[in-house]
């Protein structure tokens, strides 16, 4: 079979690339002026376009970091755009100059992000938990903010700047302030009409058509009225005049409290990423902080969530042995059947029975999800004669559907491997044992199948550690389901680690981002752990060279 | 089931195995032809025996019929039902019982189902994903096949590792620092096709160098050092000769890489927002959870639009794979 990828024949001396040897000096030399040589103006110009167009774009990239305050990242892409610069211009590097672009692209979206999710997974980051402690309580205020009986009426004016809406404001000793939602009010120079300011300098006063197209907009917008977010914020209902808004809820800096003005409650930080009251009411949203193993000790000690994890686990288990085993055995036998050269057809049977394998598998399932509808599917209304089986719905029936529509999947490729693997097996091994009196059953038994085994087990290994992780499949014929009740998260009883896992994260009311990546974190490790015996057992690591 | 290349010896298998395809089709009819050794040669004399042919083959074609009606039921299921004009999914249960091509104008027409925009999206992602995948992989396997460095073993082994750990495991913290991104950058952050590609060629070393890496050992270096010798340049020698000679790969990767964005619902429906940006496998998915979305035709004719570029895809490529390229290219 794939001899092709045989990692052995790395070692292969006619494979043996460059050398073992380090070449010469003098041998560099030429290889450098054969490069110069060959390259011609063309390849140089295009090195320097692509190059220059990077520059660029790191340039761009590092102002708006800068700008950000993202000191960190900035110096980063600074590093790596120099190091790129460095690798293409250099005469030597080369085998820099083949594998950066890959390997920029791996780190940051492959390994960083493995690495970001260990460390989510030690946080309380979702639903209510999204920013920094100042988001927090910027957000508590403006949500609680209610109109000051008695105060003033502020004249007002809708002004943008760059798409960003702004308060022009004449407060009442005649003096123009200005700000947006992010920036408070500010003292600026205005055009009067009268006693209102109408036009600032920076600004583009808004129509009054803009306004009665931006009106959801408008009323939307609250200007804090200064730094102190317990001043309160300034807000117009109609875009001529605005009013002094200040929240029902006051922070006090030093203390670290937040309290409600109306019923006296005092919400202090009790290092819970929260503001809480002494009887343990939380105001959220409250902010992301470090939480240590809390998500870890939730999954498995809490009652309602460690029920779910367990089953959860094992089907996951289950359902890779059973489809890896299921769709081997069945592409086994029909590898055995169709490799007969006495049998007439066999191209127009294989070209069909691999049909399944090219077809997008997410459309496969869906439509199997149809089909298997409990009371309009045509396998209950046609091949069942309108029967009523609850193919999807039942707890049990449906880890049954499940799986045969991941052999119906997965069958095909088995079949291509182990026709492969077959044909492979030399026949003088059968016509030997043939002639030595071996019937058919023990050839295969004896001989063929160990054969087969060897060349198929990585392979085997490789499907198991797939289906694992066969998130299409589980979602699209079953969405996990039937929903457990009892769960506190979106969870049934055909999810697999990693349906769970979205589903923690990205469905339901609440999305614990928290919990999920302490999910994919125990996936990791047991992903990690089956890799470690599988490369330890198949040796493929060692014949790497 | 094992559609995505998980390591690279699987997917090298297809390879493998489609050599063999060929290769065995050419032993058939070897062995009819010239060689026809033992009880072969015997059939044709015998008078037929029905008990005998089906001892011999017969029941293989039984089998075969069997797992055709298996593999195909389903497919003749979709195309029936999105030929039906106006059916539901009750409708569609009686096959082939009236022929339109009504649903197919309603997917593609629907203002209130952006399927075209969706397949159109699909096609630029997963193609623009397919060529840089193969271009990344390509550029470092052949430095890992060719070239002797300080840290090639490690390398090697670092992607095969890398790949036993898929990136949807790693999907919140993808989707956090996509919208962070997209806070400073919103051309590539959150919401953006050029977002989703980047992080898809996150996957591009790990999952397709390994298998580059083993079909480029295969080309032998002597190719290389003739160019070497004539003059040729590193840039030239992968460009001009070697990418050429290792097309079959390119074209096994490309493809691999292609249906495994298709198929890639998780990042996808994470990081697309907007449903005019969406993929099919999330819009489509999307719509037929959606329980008062009941046109079963319309969407049976979305799903046979979008299997056909990738089953024609699959059918043309495997030939093209089993023509085999690097035959006589040292003669």
């Amino acid at each position: 079979m794939s001899t092709t990828t045989e990692p052995a024949r790395a070692g292969d001396p006619t494979a043996g690339g460059a050398g073992d040897t380090p070449p010469t000096r003098r041998q560099r030399q030429a290889a450098g002026i054969a490069d110069a040589a060959s390259g011609g103006i063309k390849v140089l110009l295009v090195k320097l376009l692509g190059l220059g167009i990077v520059d660029a774009l790191a340039v761009f990239g590092i102002i708006i970091l800068v700008g950000a305050g993202q000191w960190l990242v900035a110096a980063i892409v600074a590093a790596v755009a120099i190091l790129v610069n460095w690798i293409y211009f250099s005469r030597r590097r080369l085998p820099a100059k083949y594998l950066t672009p890959g390997v920029i692209f791996l780190v940051v979206f492959q390994v960083f992000v493995l690495v970001y999710t260990g460390y989510i997974a030690f946080t309380n980051y979702g639903t209510g938990h999204n920013g920094s402690k100042e988001q927090a309580v910027s957000s508590l205020m403006a949500s609680s903010l209610e109109r000051v009986e008695d105060s003033p009426t502020y004249p007002v004016t809708v002004v943008d700047r760059g798409g960003e809406l702004g308060l022009l404001v004449t407060d009442p000793e005649g003096d123009a302030l200005v700000g947006t939602a992010e920036q408070p009010l500010e003292p600026v120079d205005a055009e009067f009409d009268g006693s209102k300011a109408v036009a600032a300098d920076g600004w583009s006063t808004l129509s009054f058509a803009d306004v009665l197209a931006r009106t959801d907009e408008i009323t939307e917008l609250a200007v804090p009225y200064s730094d102190d977010p317990n001043d309160g914020a300034v807000r117009t209902p109609d875009g001529s005049s605005a009013y002094l808004y200040v929240s029902t809820l006051e922070y006090d800096e030093a203390a670290g409290t937040m309290t409600d003005l109306d019923t006296g409650t005092v919400y202090s930080d009790i290092g819970t990423g929260a503001f809480t009251s002494d009887d343990g009411e939380e105001l959220l949203p409250g902010w992301q902080i470090v939480i240590g193993f809390d998500n870890f000790v939730r999954a498995v000690t809490d009652e309602r969530l460690a029920g779910p994890l367990v089953y959860v686990t094992l089907w996951t288990f289950a359902f890779a042995l059973i489809s890896v085993a299921s769709t081997f055995f069945l592409g086994l036998f029909l590898a055995i059947v169709f490799n007969d050269m006495r049998m007439r057809g066999r191209k127009f049977y294989r070209v069909l029975i691999i049909l399944p394998y090219a077809i997008p598998s997410f459309l496969s399932a869906l439509v199997w999800a149809g089909m298997m509808n409990e009371s309009f599917g045509f396998i209950n209304q046609v091949l069942f004669g309108g029967a009523s089986i609850p193919w999807l719905t039942d707890p049990w029936l449906a880890k049954v559907s499940v799986l045969i529509v991941n052999l119906w999947l997965g069958f095909p490729y088995m079949f291509l491997v182990c026709m492969g693997a077959l044909q492979s097996i030399p026949e003088e091994l059968q016509e030997a044992a043939t002639v030595d009196g071996a019937r058919p059953w023990a050839v295969f038994r004896l001989i063929k199948l160990p054969l087969l085994l060897v060349s198929v087990a990585p392979l085997l290994i490789a499907s198991f550690a797939f289906n694992f992780n066969n998130f299409n499949v589980i979602y699209m014929l079953t969405d996990g389901g039937p929903r457990d009740s009892n769960a506190p998260i979106p969870v049934g009883f055909t999810d697999i680690l990693i349906s769970m896992v979205y589903k923690v994260a990205f469905t339901g009311q609440t999305r614990d981002y928290g919990l999920a990546s302490a999910y994919s974190i125990l996936i990791f490790v047991i992903v990690a752990v089956i890799s470690i015996i599988a490369f330890r057992r198949t040796k493929s690591l060692e014949e790497l060279n | 089931m094992a559609r995505k290349p998980v390591p690279g010896t699987q997917a090298g298998l297809v390879v493998g195995e489609l050599d063999e395809y060929g290769r065995a089709v050419d032993d058939s009819t070897r062995a009819q032809s010239t060689l026809a050794p033992g009880p072969v040669r015997d059939l044709p004399k015998r008078p037929f025996n029905a008990r005998r042919w089906f001892m011999a083959t017969g029941w293989r074609h039984i089998v075969g019929v069997v797992m055709i009606a298996f593999s195909l039921f389903p497919i003749v299921f979709v195309v029936s039902s999105s030929l039906n004009p106006n059916g539901t999914l009750t409708g569609s249960n009686a096959l082939f019982s009236k022929i339109g091509l009504d649903s197919y104008v309603r997917i593609l027409t629907d203002p209130k189902v952006p399927f075209a925009t969706w397949l159109g999206n699909t096609l630029m992602i997963a193609g623009i994903t397919a060529l840089l995948t193969v271009f990344l992989g390509a550029m470092a396997a052949y430095s890992f096949s060719r070239m002797r460095f300080t840290g090639r073993r490690v390398g090697l082994i670092g992607i095969v590792v890398v790949q036993m750990f898929p990136q949807l495991l790693a999907v919140v913290a993808i989707f956090l620092l996509m919208s962070a991104i997209g806070d400073l950058f919103p051309a590539i952050g959150l919401n953006t096709h050029i977002g989703l590609i980047m992080v898809y060629l996150g996957g591009a070393l790990g999952v397709n160098t390994y298998l580059m890496y083993g079909f480029f050992n295969t080309i032998p270096v002597s190719i290389d050092e003739a160019a070497k010798l004539d003059g040729a340049g590193h840039a030239r020698i992968f460009f001009t000769i070697v990418l050429r000679l290792v097309a079959p790969i390119l074209a096994v990767v490309a493809l691999l890489s292609f249906i495994a964005s298709v198929n890639e619902f998780v990042v996808a429906s994470v990081l697309l927002i907007d449903t005019e940006k969406q993929t099919l496998a999330v819009g489509l998915t999307k719509l037929v959870s959606n329980p008062r979305y009941a046109d079963w035709s319309a969407f049976s004719a979305g799903a046979v639009i979008a299997a056909l570029p990738v089953v024609a895809l699959f059918l043309f490529l495997q030939k093209y794979i089993v023509g085999g390229l690097t035959a006589g290219a040292v003669k």
